[in-house]
């Protein structure tokens, strides 16, 4: 019996796995992809919202105001800061995997100098963003 | 090295006869991915200049948000907005599922789930815009 389920165990869980993101040294190119792919799955999950705002929109002001109501909690104005701030990430990596596609700055050193760009101008951007939006507020 | 090339390359039935190309939808899942990222670029950006003008005047309120829709402009760009994202996300999403969940049955399952629900998602959003816009 007991080594039957080692047989079967052996077969399935204890095959050995190749390295994964545990093992690796943390690089740009990396970091750059993995975060695009998490931008990307918040910004479906924020999307919900703006169908959430849409619909209630839609429905009359009694649906809209409990939108309005969550949108504008503390809980809802860090969610909404943090879907711009992977929206506009995900933008800036999008544009760079477009600008890799045409098979420019495919190198290390382009990886690096792109990732700095591209943390700079996210966080930039959306502090900008909402201190616009706050100070006309 | 020089990784340049075209997309009639990619395309060729000379590609397909040699057995280069993708095996099934991929060339396709991989141009439309492109496509609506770069008509997600301009979109998006109307819709976060729309969003912090919304939310300057009255804080986004029920009736500066339906003065917005009752505009024929505001209403037609929100919904190429919202058809380009949705395809994209679900282009997106599909390759996460296809990546991370291995049982073929499971995998289908959140396939045709992942189908249903953009789909549902994109046609509430885009009639709630049309209902704005009409009534």
């Amino acid at each position: 019996m007991a080594q039957n389920q080692t047989q079967t165990l052996s077969k399935t869980a204890m095959r050995p796995l190749s390295p994964h993101i545990q093992i690796w040294k943390w690089s740009m190119n990396m970091a750059l992809s993995i975060l695009h792919r998490t931008s990307g799955i918040a910004n479906s999950i924020g999307l919900c919202v703006l169908v959430w705002m849409l619909a209630a929109a839609a429905m009359g002001l009694e649906s809209y105001d409990v939108f309005h109501g969550f949108i504008t909690s503390k809980v809802g104005q860090v969610l909404l800061f943090g879907w711009t701030g992977s929206l506009i990430f995900h933008m800036l990596t999008g544009i760079r995997h477009l600008i890799m596609d045409s098979g420019k700055m495919i190198t290390i050193a382009g990886a690096e100098r792109a990732g700095m760009v591209i943390f700079i101008l996210s966080i930039t951007l959306t502090l900008a963003l909402w201190g616009c939006v706050k100070f006309f507020d | 090295m020089k990784l340049k090339w075209n997309y009639s390359d990619l395309n060729h039935p000379m590609a397909r006869a040699k057995g280069l190309g993708s095996a099934h939808g991929g060339l396709h899942h991989w141009n439309a991915q492109r496509l609506t990222a770069i008509t997600n670029i301009p979109l998006f950006l109307w819709a976060l200049w729309s969003g912090m003008t919304l939310a300057a005047a009255n804080g986004a309120d029920y009736e500066t948000v339906q003065a917005f829709f009752a505009q024929p402009c505001n209403a037609i760009l929100m919904i190429l907005f919202l058809i380009s994202v949705f395809y994209h996300m679900k282009l997106g999403l599909q390759v996460v599922i296809e990546d991370y969940i291995h049982g073929n049955g499971l995998k289908i399952i959140c396939l045709i789930a992942l189908n249903a629900l953009s789909i549902a998602l994109a046609v509430l959003s885009i009639f709630s815009v049309a209902k704005m816009a009409f009534f």
